[in-house]
């Protein structure tokens, strides 16, 4: 039976998560790690990605882009400049927004605008490739 | 000598205006509350991405190859000014506060020879500035219709420093933001982002940690992706402290305001009362030296 360590997840607008867990999985830049109780001292940049959070009642997914994980003797602390609880993103929902962000890029006037609506519609699609390769 | 209409008329205008301002003070109270806890919602990030480039950057200190955003062009011959102040008025002297500090930076970095570049944050700074320095200011963003700033706003702000740096515009680059203390004091502050400096990295001191730390990718490209990443969420922490400086400021402004009016309406009834007291008394002279020489 793993043990409990103390995990944080925080993005910048709120801390997400703060709480005891038994197990996260990270999706750093050079592959998924797991982490369990008493990791040795490590960072690593994240990709956009699925981060599981194992808990004593089960599995928690959460889509995270940008940022880093850093494990040490106080417990793991996930920086990402984007979090959301995969529970809250809907299938329909995504594919209805690429829709929109695919329209507004053709749409865009200027390089501005141009330039604003293919980041959007670039973050959508990283939230959408996460989710399949989930 | 006013009028009786007239000073009721006054006394009118101004209880009209003390309930505007009370108004406006009441829904600042409520903002403020609201940008408080979106302030201090933000802080864990910012404090540990702090620490961890503290610690990051405490083993590149003083090497040749640290990143530039870092260590700096080499240079310190063009200033770029970060000025991030409020889209609206009424709120004492935040606004001015703001543009003050950051023109009196302006005006010796001129005198120093310098080039000074200016990038506004907000409507009322940019209101400030152009007068003295309209010339100097090479973008403006405006927040207008934002209801509270998001970590979005503040990374399209980020990213539009990082090109210009990354363009060679500008080697130094200071952000001007007003640091909320409490509901009566906000600090206008200036700080240097670019090339950033942290606490303890100067001091040498290791974190005993870092030295058995494994790093993924290696240090060098995990700095390198923070770094840039860091002036965003700055640039964010300085728009959350404004926007909780902003309500904390212009309550006060209204509570004095408020208070103000009402000294003004006891005054105004005080004289009202008195010229009508003095106007009955005229006419019954009047009546009585009519009936007597009757």
């Amino acid at each position: 039976m793993a043990e409990l360590f103390k995990f944080e997840l925080v993005s910048p607008e709120r801390l997400l998560l703060s709480d005891e867990v038994l197990e996260v999985v990270v999706p750093g830049t050079s592959g998924e790690f797991g982490v369990l109780k008493n990791h040795s001292p490590f960072m690593s940049t994240i990709k956009p990605g699925i981060l599981k959070v194992r808990k004593s009642s089960g599995w928690t997914e959460y889509f995270v882009r940008g940022g880093f994980a850093d494990a040490g003797p106080g417990g793991l602390t996930v920086l990402a400049e984007r979090a959301i609880p995969v529970a809250e993103i809907k299938r329909s929902d995504l594919d209805q927004q690429i829709k929109n962000a695919e329209e507004d890029v053709a749409d865009a006037q200027g390089d501005d605008a141009k330039q604003k609506a293919e980041m959007h519609l670039s973050q959508l699609k990283d939230v959408a490739a996460a989710l399949n390769a989930a | 000598m006013p009028s009786l209409k007239d000073l009721r008329n006054r006394i009118a205008s101004v209880k009209a205006t003390q309930k505007i301002t009370k108004a406006m003070q009441m829904v600042a109270a409520a903002k403020l509350r609201r940008a408080q806890e979106a302030a201090e919602a933000a802080r864990p990030y910012a404090e540990r991405m702090g620490e961890v480039l503290a610690n990051l950057a405490a083993e590149y200190q003083g090497r040749d190859d640290a990143p530039k955003l870092m260590a700096g062009t080499g240079k310190d011959d063009v200033h770029l000014l970060v000025v991030a102040t409020a889209e609206r008025g009424l709120c004492g002297g935040f606004n001015s506060n703001i543009a003050k500090l950051a023109k009196e930076r302006a005006r010796s970095l001129i005198s120093q020879g310098k080039t000074v570049k200016i990038l506004c944050v907000g409507k009322k700074g940019f209101d400030a500035i152009k007068r003295d320095f309209g010339k100097y200011v090479v973008k403006t963003v405006e927040l207008q219709g934002v209801k509270s700033v998001g970590f979005a706003h503040a990374d399209n702000i980020g990213r539009d420093v990082l090109t210009m740096f990354e363009n060679g515009e500008f080697d130094v680059c200071t952000l001007f933001y007003s640091e909320f203390r409490s509901v009566i004091s906000q600090i206008p502050t200036a700080q240097q982002i670019i090339p950033a400096h942290f606490d303890g990295a100067e001091k040498g001191e290791k974190a005993d940690a870092s030295a058995i730390y494994e790093y993924e990718p290696d240090e060098g490209d995990i700095l390198e992706d923070l770094l840039p990443r860091n002036i965003s969420v700055q640039v964010f922490r300085a728009l959350l402290e404004n926007a909780a400086s902003e309500q904390g400021a212009r309550m006060s402004a209204m509570d004095s305001a408020t208070r103000n009016a009402g000294e003004m309406i006891d005054k105004l009834t005080i004289s009202y009362n008195r010229q009508r007291q003095a106007q009955i008394t005229k006419e019954l002279i009047e009546i009585i030296s009519g009936a007597e020489a009757l």
